[in-house]
């Protein structure tokens, strides 16, 4: 995804994704910040990248990836600014991110989507593709590249810094999201 | 007096590290289905189907409802007229995790030391707890919890002077708090009383008391009910994107405590409240 694409995307918007993500958790983040410390190359080319949250169940014979639904996404706010002023575009997780998050998001127009958590049965069907790239040794939190497609997701927090979580409490309070 | 090889409870334990993570209990299918039913929000309502229909494909695929197939905790009841043989009890049940985790493809979540962060690759130890009771039976109850939830429980110290309306604040403050993070809707386990270590005991404990299933004592059924209802007006929803359905139940146990103390434990849980039972 490019700076444009992301431009167009709002808070609440319901999007279907298709193409190339990492995935990249707890363990994985600490280990790529200590390399781009010491001056090291990243395991993959993140300008433009998505990163997914995410450290899946192991597979049976025949399936792409065994369970595979977003991980808690503030745990990483530590290291995400320094990933998004690298050209990561785009994040997948679940939960609120901090401020600091936010700035480096408005800075240089990212998106960070939720998707649900919980439903890591039903998101495995959209991936088509698994591969660990990096850090084998991490096991679950190794880094993967997946090919997803019509992976369902929540855009909630958007490139102008429009924060889902905190609209979407007072628009129920007033009233303004219900069916009936 | 009773001989219960433990190789027993291996098997048992294997089995049930399997059925928890497939299948969700009835009771909680049910509140889930009602869940679906009740909420209003547009998002609410799609997220709910989503679940609805991730329960169904776990089912049918064999494949962990969420990827997070948690830290095991084992309740053990044992009837004081058991004798357990041809080994060691606990490291039995840890056998039992290992080559339940293993063989049903659960994912391998612990880590050997906090701080050096090594994983087990076997997703032992377990937490477990035992309780002596009378008889000769043995009841195990095994509930994998995830952290996301884990993350966002809380204890509060407080005074007794604070006391109910206190307890309540204390409650509302910790769900505001996990919000979208606990993965909504929650289950929400309380433990008031007891001292420091027993209260959280007591509000892990009532996570696997059954989400119809309510306090005999009045006022902590009242507060129950009534706490349920203000949750459900914080318009935090399921997933956190707004909407009725912030929590499934509230469930609260109680113990005597201290004159000078008032603890109160809020163990979140998120919609997948797992824990399975078993009779042997």
């Amino acid at each position: 995804m490019g700076k444009g694409e992301v431009d167009e995307l709002k808070a609440g918007d319901y999007v279907y994704l298709s193409g190339t993500i990492y995935t990249a958790r707890d363990a994985a983040h600490k280990r790529m910040y200590e390399s781009l410390k010491k001056g090291e190359d990243l395991p993959f080319d993140i300008k433009d990248s998505m990163i997914y949250y995410m450290g899946p169940s192991p597979e049976r014979e025949g399936q792409v990836i065994g369970s595979a639904g977003p991980t808690t996404a503030s745990r990483m706010d530590k290291y995400t600014p320094c990933l998004l002023d690298l050209g990561l575009r785009g994040m997948i997780g679940k939960g609120k991110r901090t401020d600091s998050v936010k700035k480096a998001m408005i800075r240089n127009h990212c998106v960070y989507f939720a998707a649900v958590g919980g439903a890591g049965a039903l998101l495995s069907k959209k991936i088509k593709k698994s591969t660990v790239i990096a850090y084998d040794d991490l096991g679950t939190e190794a880094i993967r590249k997946l090919e997803i497609e019509n992976f369902p997701v929540i855009v909630v927090i958007d490139s102008k810094g429009g924060d889902l979580y905190e609209s979407a409490i007072e628009n129920y309070r007033s009233g303004q999201i219900c069916i009936e | 007096m009773r001989n219960i090889p433990v190789s027993f409870i291996t098997e048992n334990i294997k089995q049930m590290c399997m059925d928890a993570n497939y299948f969700l209990s009835d009771d909680m299918v049910h509140k889930l289905t009602e869940a679906t039913e009740t909420e209003v929000s547009v998002l609410g309502k799609q997220v709910l189907s989503q679940l609805q229909e991730n329960l169904r494909i776990a089912k049918e695929d064999k494949i962990p409802i969420c990827q997070d197939t948690g830290m095991a905790v084992i309740f053990l009841e044992i009837g004081q007229e058991v004798h357990f043989e041809q080994g060691n009890l606990e490291d039995a049940i840890q056998e039992g995790v290992r080559q339940g985790y293993k063989h049903g493809f659960l994912r391998k979540s612990i880590v050997q030391d906090p701080i050096i962060r090594e994983n087990t690759k076997d997703n032992t130890p377990a937490v477990i707890y035992y309780d002596i009771k009378a008889g000769d039976k043995v009841k195990i109850t095994l509930a994998p919890k995830g952290f996301g939830s884990e993350n966002m429980s809380r204890i509060f110290m407080l005074k007794p002077a604070d006391g109910i309306e206190g307890v309540k604040a204390a409650v509302i403050t910790a769900v505001e708090d996990a919000g979208p993070n606990a993965c909504p809707p929650m289950v929400v386990g309380v433990g008031i009383g007891g001292t420091f270590e027993k209260c959280a005991l007591l509000a892990k404990k009532a996570l696997i008391r059954e989400v119809n299933v309510h306090s005999k004592i009045p006022y902590v059924r009242e507060m129950e009910r009534e706490l349920l209802e203000k949750i459900n007006e914080l318009g935090i929803g399921p997933g956190g994107l707004g909407g009725k359905m912030t929590a499934l139940a509230v469930n609260i146990n109680v113990y005597p405590t201290h004159i000078a103390g008032l603890p109160v434990a809020v163990n979140i849980c998120c919609h997948v409240n797992r824990h399975v039972s078993k009779i042997l």
